[in-house]
């Protein structure tokens, strides 16, 4: 018989004690819902909420735990167990609960409901970068030409001098082992000549400012189910720019009859009375624009969601301020948010729409009703971005 | 006065070896609660690493920590045998658990199932597995854990479908042996006899050259129940390291097999002499055997918490009073007998008598797919078959390998006759799906529906390609 005893901080301490195998194969688990869910990501991400994540940087996805699959019997009709205690032939142990699925459920009942079901966070950045990959994204075009331009400090090689915090280590003991080689045994194992430093260069590069205008119709004809869409789109298609700029800037905009700008937290959360009006909005955005952004110095995109019911006496001036605005803006985004079974981008401002696109300016229409329709919808943008940025 | 650990040991064991147990000698380890978890999840204390056993983990880890489940002791047979005990019980707690772990020593020695299958794996289990799981560690290295985890999804999946009826060390079809050395005088007596009694006498000739041509030996000449062994052998593409890792699960399995067919036996005969000998030890100190007894009515209860109907039944109670009334009414020495000779299905079958099951007020319910529980009207059979059923064949439903085609493609029956009813369809995909990845030709399984009209099932498809 021997007995051994283990103490966590013993020097003679296990091997158990250096890791846990359990929570090895846990991480590897969720490394693999990870790629799973990757796959599919564009219909999760989609559906999930996004945006009640404080910094919008993360989304977090309800996620079920995997199955490693074996064979098994489908499920019976009726299950029959053995029990212990008490119990008559008849007596009901546990009545029927009302929200049990019947009879005849679906096949597989593991990946049906009931899965147990936790909670994984993916950085937006890397779910972008997915997105990109998967569905082929074409980059964001930036206006042409050299008036975008801004100075940028970049490394530019090494010399003897320079500051400390600057010193480049590997360098100078490369530099240093070289000398000692030549010089044979007994020399300075460093000098003050072995030293090198990393220089600084100032470059003038191309500038990745953008300003997006997002516009959102909040009028009582926008039900929660729109305003999701909407929010929903706004938020990928906000993603994709911001992935590709440096600095982007953003201006919320509401609009019913009248419009305001707004912050970002408050901007979804608005519900407005009335009718609708779109000039005013697109009105508000000019303003913005000539207020505070620069065409030149800006990529400039606007994004309009609507259930696109407008009054008809405003399409004229709405067509108006779309045409002024056509010029300075990289692209005009038209997402039309219904529900399902409406006749799509067949309403008011989805005739604007398709009367500036016959005009040749660069813009799109795309028609959601659904959240299968956000990763079409934002496909469709970057590719028609990329479209209209190659024809100018 | 107290008494430690390092003291009870050894006076129990000379206790258990007086009331006429005989095992192997036990190294007994204590060691912290999570690694007691890590075992209970795995089943072996070092074991290759796959990301199921990680779900399996972290429902313990949360079980565990609501206070629902809780290990007193592992124990794995061999020479000697590994007992493992959690340092943070009290020392009367882990007094009765050396008593318990004695008695499951007792029925590994004794017992022929966990005798047969000692003397096919070898005594040092945990040694074995710990040597999978470093190779495995190896060829992750070598050729990438996502290649080496497409081999364990399908071989872990695969692994209740042994048959150990056949020994460990399993030969090749004799068919298929004498084919591969072809014109050795054993190959070439067969087809002489054949061609003698080829065409009967009268029959028209011209017919003469056709067994020349012999059809090949059917592979598997008989439905083949071993699935693990037979894709490690037959398997058209696989590599040496992937047929490795099957015959490695396979060995696992061909361990926890007896342990899974002798369940209420052994958890009931190590129940029966923790407290017999408890009870006997005059060493231990009258508190401390209060305190010991006390775990003992944790442990074997046959209801959680304070209800009084409990939809499972306890295998440590049921084990526990069936081996009380044997040893009783027959006398230890018939009781030894029982131990050594049945499993689960005779133990059950035999001595759960309709008496013992009033006394016990075992009952058969019936769970509807609504949620409904209702107590049904059932005879002793029937609550021998409830019991039962969910251990036949390793838990697992039948399928058997029915064909190794020209092509290469394997064909799989299950056997419906035998389990009554069809395949969970989605499921049986996805596992088709884990051993096509490996067996790399046309994999059909058939099955049926709920109409038991026959299916052919193909892998699903889906899934990360390789």
């Amino acid at each position: 018989m021997t007995l051994i005893e283990t103490h966590g901080s013993d020097a003679d301490g296990h091997w158990y004690d250096l890791f846990s195998r359990g929570t090895r194969d846990w991480l590897r688990h969720n490394r693999r819902v990870r790629e799973a869910v990757r796959e599919q990501l564009p219909d999760l991400v989609a559906g999930s909420d996004i945006l009640s994540r404080p910094d919008n940087r993360t989304v977090q996805v309800p996620v079920k735990f995997m199955e490693h699959y074996r064979f098994r019997l489908r499920d019976p009709s009726e299950q029959e167990g053995a029990g212990q205690g008490q119990a008559e032939p008849g007596d009901v142990l546990r009545p029927a609960q009302p929200g049990h699925p019947g009879a005849g459920g679906e096949e597989g009942a593991g990946e049906g409901d009931g899965g147990v079901t936790f909670v994984l966070e993916f950085r937006v950045d890397d779910i972008l970068d997915w997105l990109w990959e998967e569905l082929e994204l074409p980059n964001l075009q930036p206006k042409q030409g050299d008036s975008v331009e801004t100075d940028e400090l970049i490394r530019e090689g090494w010399d003897r001098r320079g500051a400390r915090s600057r010193l480049d280590r590997r360098r100078t003991m490369r530099e240093a082992i070289k000398r000692r080689s030549a010089t044979g045994p007994g020399a300075v194992p460093i000098s003050n000549d072995d030293l090198r430093f990393r220089q600084l260069a100032r470059r003038r590069k191309p500038s990745t400012n953008a300003v997006v205008f997002l516009l959102l119709d909040v009028s009582s004809s926008m039900d929660e189910h729109c305003r999701k869409l909407a929010k929903t789109f706004f938020f990928w298609a906000l993603a994709g720019i911001r992935r590709q700029f440096s600095a982007v800037e953003t201006v919320f905009v509401a609009h019913t009859v009248e419009a305001w700008t707004f912050e970002e937290e408050a901007f979804f959360q608005v519900h407005g009375q009335g009718g609708t009006r779109s000039s005013s909005g697109l009105l508000k955005v000019e303003e913005e624009l000539e207020a505070g952004y620069d065409p030149s110095r800006y990529n400039c995109y606007l994004f309009y969601a609507t259930d696109g019911h407008n009054f008809s006496e405003d399409r004229g001036k709405a067509t108006e301020i779309l045409a002024r605005l056509a010029p300075q803006m990289n692209f005009m985004g038209y997402a039309e948010v219904s529900h399902a079974g409406h006749r799509r981008l067949d309403t008011e401002v989805a005739i604007i729409w398709r009367e500036l696109a016959a005009l040749g300016v660069p813009c799109g229409s795309y028609a959601l009703s659904d959240d299968g329709d956000i990763w079409p919808a934002i496909r469709a943008f970057f590719t028609d971005q990329a479209d209209a940025a190659e024809a100018v | 006065m107290t008494l430690t650990l390092e003291q009870a040991v050894p006076r129990m064991e000379a206790l258990a070896r007086e009331l006429g147990l005989e095992h192997y000698p036990v190294d007994f380890e204590l060691v912290p609660s999570a690694f007691m978890t890590e075992i209970a999840v795995y089943g072996l204390p070092v074991r290759m690493p796959h990301w199921s056993f990680g779900v399996r983990w972290i429902y313990q880890m949360v079980q565990h920590r609501m206070g629902h489940s809780r290990i007193f002791e592992v124990v794995f047979p061999g020479n000697p045998n590994r007992a493992f005990l959690v340092d943070t019980n009290s020392v009367e707690e882990n007094t009765l658990v050396v008593a318990h772990v004695l008695g499951h020593a007792d029925f590994s020695r004794n017992n022929l199932l966990f005798a047969h299958s000692q003397s096919q794996v070898g005594y040092h289990i945990v040694e074995q597995a710990a040597a999978h799981a470093h190779r495995i560690e190896e060829v992750i290295e070598t050729v990438g854990e996502r290649r080496v985890e497409a081999v364990l999804d399908a071989a872990l999946a695969l692994e209740p479908h042994i048959d150990t009826d056949q020994p460990l060390n399993r030969p090749r079809y004799e068919s298929t042996r004498s084919a591969a050395g072809a014109g050795t005088a054993e190959a070439d007596a067969e087809p002489e006899f054949q061609d003698r009694y080829a065409m009967l006498p009268g029959e028209a000739e011209g017919l003469g050259d056709a067994p020349q041509h012999r059809a090949p030996p059917r592979i598997p000449p008989h439905p083949e129940r071993d699935l693990l062994w037979f894709i490690a052998q037959y398997a058209p593409e696989m590599e040496d390291w992937e047929r490795d890792i099957f015959l490695a699960v396979r060995k696992e399995a061909y361990y926890f097999q007896p342990v899974f067919n002798c369940q209420i036996m052994n958890e009931g005969w190590a129940s029966y002499w923790h407290a017999r000998l408890l009870r006997e030890a005059d060493f231990l100190p009258s508190q401390a055997y209060v305190d010991c007894m006390k775990t003992h009515s944790d442990v074997v209860r046959p209801y959680g918490g304070d209800s009084r109907i409990s939809l499972q039944v306890n295998p440590y109670h049921l084990g526990y009073v069936l081996w009380q009334h044997i040893v009783e009414n027959d006398g230890l020495e018939a009781a030894r007998a029982v131990m050594s000779q049945e499993d689960d299905f005779g133990f059950v079958r035999n001595y759960l008598t309709a008496e013992r099951a009033r006394e016990l007020e075992l009952f058969v319910y019936a769970a509807r797919q609504d949620g409904q529980i209702r107590v049904t009207d059932s005879n002793l059979a029937e609550l021998h078959e409830t019991l039962l059923g969910p251990k036949y064949n390793f838990g697992a439903p039948r399928v058997v390998v029915e064909e190794l085609q020209r092509d290469g493609g394997l064909v799989l029956r299950q056997n419906v006759a035998d389990d009554g009813r069809g395949l969970d369809l989605a499921r049986a995909r996805h596992v088709l799906d884990y051993i096509y990845r490996v067996w790399r030709r046309p994999v059909t399984l058939l099955t049926c529906d709920e109409r038991g009209r026959e299916l052919r099932l193909e892998p699903d498809g889906g899934g990360d390609a390789d």
